[in-house]
This record gives C-alpha cells, structure tokens and sequence, in this order.
C-alpha cells in the first residue's frame, strides 16, 4: 500500500489508440453456429479488430504519440522510462518499449522493459513510473497499456478479445498535471483462471472459474484495500474503472462494492470495442478523463489473471481542461470505424492456417 | 539467406519517425536523412522531422502483389504531399481502395511494413490514414 499525500505524482499526458475495424458478435456467432442468446450475458456487442499490418507495437506506438501530443511541455528527450505492459508481444524476446523508444525519439539514456502480467501489465508499468518518477530516478517516464488480445478460434473469448491500449505519461512536481494519484494497492495470489503456455498461440482458461475466485476477489480486495487505507468510500468517488473483461463483470464488481451503475458506465468500453486485455482499464480511465472535471476522483482497477489486481486513487487536475483536446479522445476512436465479417477478422489475424 | 537486421536497424529511424532532410543552401525539403541535396547538390544539409499531416497528390492500387506481401490483400500506394511540399511515396491504410481520392487529406500512421519471415525481424514504419481528428492536428 502507499499513500501519496504531496498531490504531485501525476499523469501529464495521456494518448489512446483504437484500430478502425470492428466485429459484431453476430458474426462470430455466425461462423460458429452458436445461439446469439448464449452470449447475451457477456454484453458485447462488438469488438474491435486489428487491421492486417497492426500488432501491440504499433497501437502502443499510436497511443504513446498521442500521449505525447497532450503533453507539450514534455520533450521526448526527458523521457527517462519506458514500460510496456501486454501478453501479445509480437516478439517473445524483444522488447516492445525499445521501438516506442525509438519511434517517438526517446534519448539513448532511457530505462527499458515490458511488464507481463496477463491483462494488469500496463498498470504494472504505471506503477513503475510512478515509483521512480518520486524517487527521482527519472523526471518522466512513458506507460503503456496495450494488447491485441489473441483467441482461440471457437472459444467464448472470440467474443470479447479485441485491440487497443492506451499511454500515460508520468511525472513528479514537473510539467502541468491532468491528474494526480493519491494512493496505490495491490494484491495478488496463485490462482490458475487463465493461461498461456510457452510456444502456445491461444491463451486457456478455467471458464466460470475466471468469475468469483478470480476477477471479483481481487477486483473486491484491491478496491477495499485501497479505500480502507484512504479511509475513504465509494461515495469519495466520481468514477469507478474496473478491469473490462466483458460488459457484464464490472457492472457487477462496482455494484457489489458499493457504487452506482451511473459511475461505472462512463469508462466501460467492453460492451462497444470488447476487452483490449492489459489496455482494458487504462483505456477505460482514458475515456473518464477525456470528460471529468477538476477535482473530480476516479477509482481505477486492473485484473490479471493469474492472479493480480492493482488499484489506483487518481484526481483530476486543471490541466484537463488545457490538454483534452490535444489529441483525439477515446470516442474519436469509437466512433470511427468499418464493420467486417469472420473471414476478414480471421484474416487479418492470421487465424487461417495454410 | 543473408539477415536484413542490420538494413533495417540503419533504415529505423527515418522510418518510424518519417525524418527528413533540408537544405540550408536553397530550402528544399526530401525523404531520409541526406549528405547532400537531391536539388542543388548543397552539402549543408541538416535532418528535420517532416510534418505528420498532408494530402494524396496521387497514388495507384496494386493488384499484383509482391511474394512478400502474398495473401495480404490489395493495398493502396500513393504520393503525399506533405503541409511542407514534401512529397513521399506511402501506402494509404484504413481506407479501401473505392475511397482514396486526389487531394484527400491524411496523417502519419505507424505500421507494420513486412517481415523477414516467422522467425525474423518485423519491420515498422510510416504509413499514411484518411485525416480523421481535424481539429486536433
């Protein structure tokens, strides 16, 4: 646990990315002779779907650009960190942070590595910038959240696994703030709800066994944990970001802790662009952010399987009001895009085997 | 065969970041680093970062594709002429070949270019999109 009572550890910009293309459930449904009513529990309607020529690179590039876009007075060559956090590395050994790094400019004297931790790396990767950007390690540091969240042909996660992610550019006492965060809170345990071996192309998982031992226990205990040690309670907060692994779970995790369905809708994206994985709650808190106001409080939690969760205090600050229109928000991204059917999704996933 | 690491780690960065050169004889502006200028012969020539935003000044569908882009699809190939008069040859993503037009205006993108095989490199770099966020760029 940690508590950050100086108000100066802050997110100074913040970027998303979306690809344009999407896929109505229907679809998936379609190819696969499922019955439309056996998904209805999920409440996704669409997910969106990588083009041929993207992967987590290039959506962590995407969003790390825009991030830097909201924070002008940032220059690429302060950058002293750079994180990534995914499970869809297009290289196992190789890190994606080291051609953000060079794709947005970053100095040779910057610290590299990617976090794995199933769908919480990117708040790993938060976590790390926050903790050396206070230690004075490093002035900023970049965290990325981003997956293109890979399937198994058939499996219920067609339904819900998409691509996207978002960055997040930290910051201790320097540049203009869009939000601070206050306090930090982990938990985590062995617990075998969802996998992917080494050399295997699909992630597994343990089905119903994903829901009350995995994602509402450590949803519940990091979110508790957090709000107990700020003595606060759901009431101290505007806005809840649960980990979306489909429309249903974070309804449900934010009702049972206590918090109204008014202040979980602002940031779920499942049911509309489905579950970008590590990018799924960051990318939530990027579509709080792109309309809270100053002074505002959000509660921002991540779900890894295997299992994790980190949850987040963060308050927003003036400077969303002088950066938000920097880059293009969450909902430019939602609201472009070009429906294709099961044979193109498969084929530009590369989900057809020759 | 021969890796292309060493190819592709000297081509990166112009092609992640779409550098460019200008010269400080006569002003002009061209693709990639450069010793000397493409237009006046100037060896005073310094590195620039080309502007991100521009319009399709022509481009051409290509039907016919090259082994290393087998199953990928027909794709778009065009010349953008970047805000500075810049122009650079790209192909135009998320948009289908009935839709590009003459004139029609575009942003940097970052894109997979291809790969050596599934065991090697993956090579990255600018592509060009329809300009969708106007008012932000």
């Amino acid at each position: 646990m940690s508590v950050f009572n100086d108000k100066k550890t802050a997110i100074v910009g913040y970027g998303s990315y979306i690809p344009r293309y999407r896929i109505k459930i229907e679809s998936i449904a379609h190819a696969w002779g499922e019955p439309l009513e056996m998904l209805r529990g999920l409440r996704v309607q669409e997910i969106s779907v990588k083009g041929r020529d993207e992967d987590q690179v290039t959506i962590a590039v995407e969003a790390a650009r825009n991030a830097l876009r909201r924070a002008p007075e940032v220059s690429a060559k302060e950058i002293g960190a750079i994180y990534s956090g995914s499970e869809s590395k297009p290289y196992a050994v190789k890190p994606t942070s080291t051609i953000v790094a060079a794709a947005i400019g970053a100095p040779l004297s910057v610290r590299l590595a990617d976090y794995e931790f199933a769908c919480k790396g990117g708040t790993e990767a938060i976590i790390s910038c926050i903790s050396q950007a206070r230690s004075g390690m490093i002035k900023y540091g970049l965290a990325i959240a981003a997956d293109c969240s890979q399937s198994l042909p058939g499996d219920v996660l067609e339904y819900t696994a998409s691509a996207g992610g978002s960055a997040f550019i930290i910051g201790h006492g320097s540049g203009d703030p869009i939000a601070y965060f206050e306090g930090q809170y982990s938990v985590g345990t062995d617990t075998p709800d969802f996998w992917r071996r080494d050399l295997i192309k699909y992630p597994r998982h343990g089905g119903r066994f994903t829901g009350e031992p995995a994602y509402f226990r450590h949803v519940m205990a990091a979110a508790s944990g957090l709000m107990r040690e700020l003595n606060m309670k759901p009431e101290d907060f505007d806005y809840i970001v649960p980990h979306q692994p489909n429309g249903s779970f974070p309804v449900e995790v934010a009702k049972r802790l206590g918090f109204s369905e008014s202040k979980v809708l602002p940031g779920l994206l499942s049911p509309i662009v489905g579950n970008f994985y590590s990018g799924s709650s960051p990318t939530g808190l990027c579509r709080v952010l792109d309309q809270a106001k100053p002074g505002q409080r959000i509660l921002l939690v991540s779900f890894g399987s295997g299992a994790g969760s980190d949850a987040f205090s963060i308050v927003v600050a003036d400077g969303i009001e002088r950066k938000r229109d920097l880059a293009p928000k969450v909902e430019d991204y939602v609201e472009r895009k070009k429906y294709v059917d099961y044979s193109v999704y498969a084929r530009f996933w590369g989900k057809i085997a020759f | 065969m021969m890796p292309k690491s060493p190819r592709i780690w000297q081509l990166a960065e112009r092609r992640y970041r779409l550098l460019g050169s200008r010269c400080t004889a006569c002003g002009k502006t061209s693709v990639g680093p450069r010793n000397v200028c493409p237009a006046c012969g100037s060896e005073d020539v310094e590195t620039v970062q080309l502007p991100s935003t521009g319009t399709v000044y022509s481009y051409t569908v290509v039907h016919a594709l090259p082994a290393e882009r087998e199953r990928y699809g027909p794709y778009i190939m065009a010349i953008v002429e970047l805000e500075d008069g810049t122009r650079v040859t790209s192909e135009i993503v998320d948009c289908e070949p009935e839709d590009v037009k003459i004139g029609m205006p575009v942003e940097l993108a970052f894109r997979v270019i291809g790969q050596e095989s599934e065991e090697g490199i993956i090579y990255y770099g600018y592509k060009f999109r329809p300009l969708v966020f106007r008012k932000t760029n």
